[in-house]
């Protein structure tokens, strides 16, 4: 396949990749902690995946296979559209198999397929700072990261166990990153959390509204927030697939007639048709 | 089955595509618009487009609004996003706007001042009567007489008041700007950040900022010291040539606003400025950005800030058309899978609620 | 005559990134350069590699003395700014290795502006040698490198208590490139 020739191979021009690239290096040697990086215009809109899509542009080559999901599928319309632009502009192979694919951008999910070495996970992120709902301003947050001073979010957790029993955060439910700095996971469900905890494959995490990049190398302690009389516990649906019978992937809950009845589906929709394939 | 799993995104897109280029055009037997009317007769329009998109150029601005039907800010993200493709030769001279080629200049703090007073052409004091005229497509419009841009350069207000030691005189640090496109905004960020931020930003957000310094958020007891605007060369040396050589001229509006100050410590009482510079004809954004640009000021002067336009992070990160409304409008892309979670929190939640006292853990 | 940069700088750039990319993100795993490049006398294929992949114009570097003709050809080929050890984003080691704590550590607030030590050494060998742990590494690995200053371990144990600032270093035999970003633990086998 070849890539639009109106267009630097894979949009970005050589120097902003070279920008990217090293935001992407420091990121990795400093594991979870926000990289800022001149995040360019892109021909997507802000907060429709331009920073994933810029880490994404920078590291992918001809010998890749890239795939693209959201919300845990790879036909939903953003995931078409991310997908679409890559295949126009730099060419490369694309895939909907997890196992196939050497590149996955991803946008609030984590596939149900453990994943392995020579993947990278590409994560596309609305808001980096996994402090800013507790405080917005950066100059703020940036010292509190420095210091390690993350005593704001345990209170917060503490007090959701006390008012609800319950920590009251659903996805985007922070991480401590080898023990060092407090990082947003992006929008995945709690239930992806442990799937992040010593990761085969590289996890690359692009902001390009907010231009910052970060990373979590392979094989990193990653280990979602808790209280020892309260640990962490993910959880998902009590049901099981409509579709392949899964009761340990994450489902959707679809709404199917007006008379209030529900089906659960496979969000990973890779997952779900292989399962099925296999069950024939 | 009753439920039919989302399937076939890609045609369902190019169908709303078709769709919308449907709805660009409108009736096919109304002639569609041309490129150029839209640069003849939608100045302003292009004029914002450019402005916030950061790029002058005015058939690509046209196009732009062409493209876009009219919605300026999704003009200005195809320009801006054009922008970014460009090569970089270099960077051109800092504009000289004291030789302006002056068509309008109006200043509220002096009744008569070297120069005069050159309204231009400006909508004040128009009447906001519908010009019913106009819809009726007059085919020959009496050209208007306008009063001929100002020969010589004009002096400043700003200088004025300067040489009499009454306002600070804006000085050039000696330190090369940052790009604001190359790198990101850091804080506290630099008089020239702010200014290239404020420059780039939307004329809405400023305009209710500004408004605000108006009544009592961040004291601000403004005045129009002036506004010009006209046309101003742009310079550039090229590294092979080592001169520098005018690549040609742009119209841009300038706005000084001179506001009161009550002097420190260190400085005696003086006259402190807000300053505006907008591509284009864009008055009323230039104004507002010299509202905004003083008042953020507050840290260096001292004052206390205490006002949302004082705050520079809260304006900085805020003022920026494109990425607003990237990531509000982000809100239609699917959620479901984060909202699944919050369902299952919910549910547990309630289920905890309503369990007897001694049975919760 | 000046010796050639990348025949294809798109995806030669690209392959040499995901090298390096793939040695920072593995402390200790060895990676293979195998790119046609023809770099001048005194620097290394992998080394060259790894300047054209990440120097540019927007980088500072400090380039040893000595060593002219390496340092033109990296000048014109990159194009990066030159600067003192202590303020470049880039600092290369041929021969003398500078020691570690004179180079940018970047601040805790900023520990991405720390420098990056891309270091040219004899010899580079998995499976044997240094004992590594830490992210990236599933348990441990071992590298050899041959041509580090003997108390080089001493360093890189004194900016791990700085951490997270602290230099990165890439390592470059041959074609063969290794790295060692700050978060790493070395301790001798």
């Amino acid at each position: 396949m070849t890539h639009d020739p109106g267009y630097n191979f894979a949009y970005l021009d050589e120097g902003t990749k070279r920008m990217v690239r090293r935001a992407v290096l420091k990121a990795v040697s400093v594991p979870g902690h926000q990289v800022p990086f001149g995040a360019r215009e892109m021909p997507l809109p802000y907060g429709w995946g331009t920073g994933g899509i810029q880490v994404t542009a920078s590291i992918l080559g001809p010998q890749d296979t890239l795939k693209v999901i959201d919300q845990g599928a790879d036909d939903t319309t953003n995931a078409v559209s991310i997908r679409r632009f890559f295949s126009r502009v730099a060419g490369v192979r694309t895939t909907t198999r997890t196992r196939d694919a050497t590149v996955i951008q991803t946008r609030h999910r984590i596939p149900e397929m453990p994943l392995r070495e020579g993947q990278v996970l590409v994560y596309q992120v609305p808001m980096p700072e996994p402090l800013f709902r507790l405080e917005p301003r950066l100059s703020e947050t940036r010292r509190m990261h420095a210091l390690a001073d993350y005593g704001l979010m345990h209170v917060k957790l503490y007090e959701d166990i006390a008012r609800h029993g319950h920590v009251s955060t659903a996805y985007n439910y922070p991480v401590m990153v080898a023990n060092r700095y407090l990082m947003s996971p992006s929008p995945i469900p709690a239930f992806d959390n442990p799937k992040m905890d010593n990761m085969p494959a590289l996890q690359l995490f692009g902001a390009g509204r907010e231009k910052k990049i970060y990373a979590v190398p392979p094989y990193t302690r990653v280990r979602s927030l808790d209280f020892e009389d309260h640990p962490f516990r993910p959880h998902r649906a009590d049901a099981a697939c409509a579709f392949c019978g899964a009761r340990d992937s994450y489902l959707d809950e679809v709404v199917c007639d007006d008379r209030g009845g529900r089906m659960f589906i496979c969000s990973d929709t890779d997952h779900c048709e292989t399962r099925q394939e296999a069950a024939r | 089955m009753a439920y039919v799993a989302v399937k076939g995104g890609e045609a369902a897109i190019a169908h709303a595509h078709g769709w919308m280029a449907e709805c660009r055009r409108g009736n096919p037997a109304v002639p569609g618009i041309g490129v150029e009317q839209i640069e003849e007769q939608l100045g302003l329009a292009v004029d914002r487009v450019m402005a916030e998109g950061a790029c002058h150029d005015r058939s690509l601005a046209a196009l732009a609004i062409k493209q876009a039907q009219g919605d300026l800010i999704e003009a200005a993200f195809l320009l801006r996003a054009y922008r970014t493709t460009l090569p970089r030769f270099g960077h051109a001279a800092p504009l000289d706007t004291r030789s302006m080629a002056v068509r309008r200049r109006i200043s509220a703090v002096f009744k008569d001042l070297p120069g005069g007073q050159l309204l231009g052409p400006t909508m004040d004091y128009t009447h906001r009567l519908l010009d019913f005229a106009l819809a009726a497509e007059a085919l020959a419009e009496p050209a208007p007489e306008a009063e001929a841009a100002a020969d010589e350069p004009l002096r400043r207000v700003a200088d004025i008041l300067a040489a009499d030691g009454l306002m600070p005189a804006e000085c050039d640090a000696g330190e090369a700007p940052p790009d604001l496109t190359r790198e990101p905004m850091a804080f506290p960020a630099s008089r020239a950040a702010r200014l290239q931020n404020l420059a780039r930003g939307d004329e809405g957000f400023l305009l209710g900022l500004g408004y605000s310094t108006q009544r009592g958020y961040g004291n601000n007891h403004p005045f129009v010291g002036e506004i010009r605007q006209g046309e101003v060369a742009v310079c550039f040396t090229p590294p092979e040539l080592g001169f520098e050589i005018e690549l040609g001229s742009i119209v841009v509006t300038e706005c000084d606003m001179v506001n009161q100050f009550q002097g420190s410590r260190t400085q005696p009482p003086q006259f402190t400025n807000g300053y505006g510079l907008v591509l284009g004809r864009g008055e009323r954004k230039a104004m507002s950005m010299a509202l905004v640009d003083r008042a953020l000021k507050a840290g260096e002067l001292g004052e206390d800030r205490v006002a949302p336009a004082q705050d520079e992070e809260f304006v900085l990160m805020h003022s920026d058309n494109i990425e607003a409304t990237g990531f509000v409008e982000h809100l239609k892309l699917p959620h479901y899978v984060d909202f699944q979670s919050e369902l299952e929190v919910i549910r547990r939640m309630r289920a905890t609620a309503a369990a007897p006292a001694e049975d919760r853990a | 005559m000046m010796r050639p940069g990348f025949a294809d700088p798109v995806f030669q750039a690209q392959a040499s990134f995901r090298a390096v990319l793939e040695a920072m993100s593995r402390p200790g795993r060895v990676q293979l350069l195998d790119l046609p490049l023809t770099p001048p006398a005194g620097l290394d294929p992998a080394m060259a590699a790894v300047l054209l992949t990440l120097a540019d114009a927007d980088t500072s570097l400090h380039l040893p003395a000595g060593a002219e003709d390496a340092a033109e050809w990296t000048r014109f080929h990159c194009g990066s700014p030159s600067a003192a050890v202590s303020e470049a984003d880039f600092v290369l080691a041929l021969d003398a290795v500078p020691v570690l704590s004179t180079l940018r550590q970047g601040t805790d607030e900023a520990p991405e502006q720390a420098a990056t030590l891309i270091c040219q050494v004899a010899l580079l060998e998995e499976d044997r040698g240094w004992r590594l742990t830490g992210p990236g590494i599933s348990g441990s690995h071992h590298l050899r490198v041959a041509g580090l200053p003997a108390d080089f371990l001493q360093q890189w144990a004194a900016q791990r208590q700085a951490f997270p600032c602290g230099v990165d270093v890439i390592l470059c035999a041959g074609h063969r490139i290794a790295a060692l970003p700050r978060s790493v633990r070395i301790e001798e086998a």
